[in-house]
């Protein structure tokens, strides 16, 4: 048994209540390099999707991930929006209309989420950005041969440790690259939510037992 | 944190909604998405002119949709671009059958939200991204420059083109010439709170202020003590003069701009020093615009923008304009 629609959307669920409990944190640090907003957009937009995700329609993980895509894109702002938006259209047209995702088709997800981010972004590893969480996390995942919970905790421990990675890094992408040697020593905002979200899918899919 | 407001997570459109009440002549406001549109969009056979960016630097851009200049505005939530969704609203309600420009300034986030936009439309999209801030080094290792206060004479001139007919490539052209001859950079004397915070965006102390702020507060060349009035206009002038560089012989039109906090006795006091010192250069002023156009909340400080101009340039910056911020000929 693989990730059906309604795991996606439980996993969903979970990011939605990990977004908005960690919303004053990312704010804090984008407040340090960046615009102070990251926290507050993520949290508009991960809660307009709360209100989206009982819709009658999501009968695939595919059609899950294509809503999130647009509403992430209509509600979040900033440079966020496009770029999470991108990433979850990308990983919808990865999985196609399969019922169900096994730990292959989740990895393919996260690698096309990752191709999506690079080619909106233009961002690649030690720019301090969320390619720098989300880079290592599809290494690990395409790595692991086992369950779909054990696929998405490879990437969570792999982007905690791209995250931790940004925080000597001088940034060369995004807002924070108007501070120069400026923006070493802080966490970069972007990673960080990458990580929390990659973190909560991969409790949700353990905590649910949508793994084979 | 003091401010006129009943929530911060209703400010954006509490205040669309005063602005529609004060210029129902003007605009039409809509709220989902929030778009503020020309009263009489769409103009048959006119190049739509739309703009937007994060809230918080009014009458930016709002305040300057009318006759003249924007077809339409999308304000995004304070010092947060808009999204998708409202560019495509704006462009299907101001498209006049011939196209729409979209004015983007360069941001990271504003970039790619106008261009995603622009890849989901169905009209016949263009865009010219702003960069006039000399304060930022412009290299690959940066998002590049700014987008700050060429983007006002920018509109106002474009707008006036696209008014009097002119299609979407020469709007696009005209544009780039501008983008190429503009130049601006800014200061602060104090910060900025933005109201879904509740505490000022970074910190200065009473005597010191930041040179080459941004408009949402990004950091800037240098930190140094308040100096005189002088000094101050003379830190901003002659980076922008060396930028682009201005000469002797240029004629150019001179924008003092205050960050929202600054009142307009020391803009005017600024304003005159500026005049004084480009004369000294054998640089021509020729055209003025004073006052708070682009602004960064209720930040203290101000802002210096250059535009070398030509006959094209003045005949279209003196051309009819009828916004809520920009009024004469009308």
């Amino acid at each position: 048994m693989g990730c059906t629609a309604a795991d996606v959307v439980a996993a969903l669920r979970a990011a939605t209540a990990v977004v908005r409990e960690h919303r004053d944190e990312l704010v804090r640090l984008d407040q340090a390099i960046g615009d102070a907003d990251h926290g507050e957009n993520m949290k508009r937009g991960f809660t307009a999707l709360l209100s989206r995700l009982d819709g009658e329609d999501l009968t695939t993980p595919g059609k899950v991930l294509k809503m999130v895509a647009t509403t992430l894109i209509s509600t979040v702002g900033g440079a966020a929006g496009p770029l999470y938006g991108t990433a979850f259209l990308r990983a919808s047209a990865a999985v196609g209309d399969a019922a169900e995702l096994d730990c292959e088709a989740v990895a393919r997800a996260l690698q096309a989420a990752l191709d999506g981010v690079v080619a909106r972004g233009k961002a690649v590893v030690g720019d301090k950005t969320m390619v720098d969480a989300l880079t290592p996390a599809v290494a690990a995942a395409s790595s692991v041969n086992g369950s779909v919970a054990a696929v998405l905790s490879a990437a969570a421990d792999a982007a905690a440790e791209g995250a931790e990675s940004t925080i000597p890094m001088v940034a060369r992408k995004g807002r924070a690259s108007y501070l120069g040697e400026r923006s070493a020593g802080h966490l970069d905002p972007g990673a960080r939510s990458t990580e929390l979200l990659l973190r909560a899918f991969a409790d949700a899919a353990r905590g649910e037992g949508a793994a084979t | 944190m003091k401010k006129i407001i009943n929530d911060p997570e209703t400010v954006v459109q509490d205040a669309l909604r005063g602005m529609q009440a004060a210029h129902p002549d003007l605009l039409s406001v809509h709220y989902d998405p929030a778009v503020v549109v020309r009263a009489d969009a769409p103009v048959r056979g006119k190049v739509a002119i739309i703009s937007g960016g994060g809230s918080g630097h009014e009458p930016l851009h709002g305040g300057f949709v009318g006759r003249g200049m924007l077809d339409a505005a999308c304000p995004g939530a304070v010092f947060t671009s808009p999204t998708p969704d409202q560019v495509l609203d704006a462009v299907s309600r101001c498209d006049g059958g011939v196209g729409a420009l979209l004015i983007v300034k360069n941001y990271t986030g504003d970039v790619l939200n106008f261009e995603t936009a622009g890849e989901l439309a169905e009209s016949e999209v263009r865009s010219v991204v702003i960069d006039d801030d000399v304060a930022v080094k412009d290299s690959l290792y940066t998002a590049g420059r700014r987008g700050v206060g060429g983007t006002v004479l920018l509109e106002k001139i474009v707008g006036a083109a696209a008014e009097r007919g002119d299609d979407l490539a020469a709007c696009v052209a005209l544009s780039e010439r501008v983008i190429a001859s503009v130049r601006s950079m800014g200061l602060a004397l104090t910060s900025c709170t933005v109201p879904h915070v509740g505490s000022p965006s970074f910190e200065l102390a009473d005597d010191e202020m930041e040179i080459g702020i941004g408009i949402h507060g990004e950091p800037g060349r240098q930190r140094v003590p308040v100096g005189t009035a002088s000094e101050m206009v003379s830190a901003l002038l002659t980076p922008i003069v060396e930028d682009l560089p201005f000469e002797a012989g240029d004629r150019v039109l001179l924008f003092t701009n205050s960050m929202g906090g600054t009142p307009l006795i020391e803009l005017y006091l600024a304003h005159g020093i500026a005049e004084q010192l480009l004369a000294d250069r054998g640089i021509t002023v020729e055209r003025r615009l004073v006052g708070p156009y682009i602004t960064s909340l209720e930040m203290q400080g101000m802002s210096l923008t250059l535009l070398r101009l030509d006959d094209e340039m003045v005949e279209l910056w003196d051309a009819p304009v009828h916004t809520p911020a920009l009024r004469w000929g009308v």
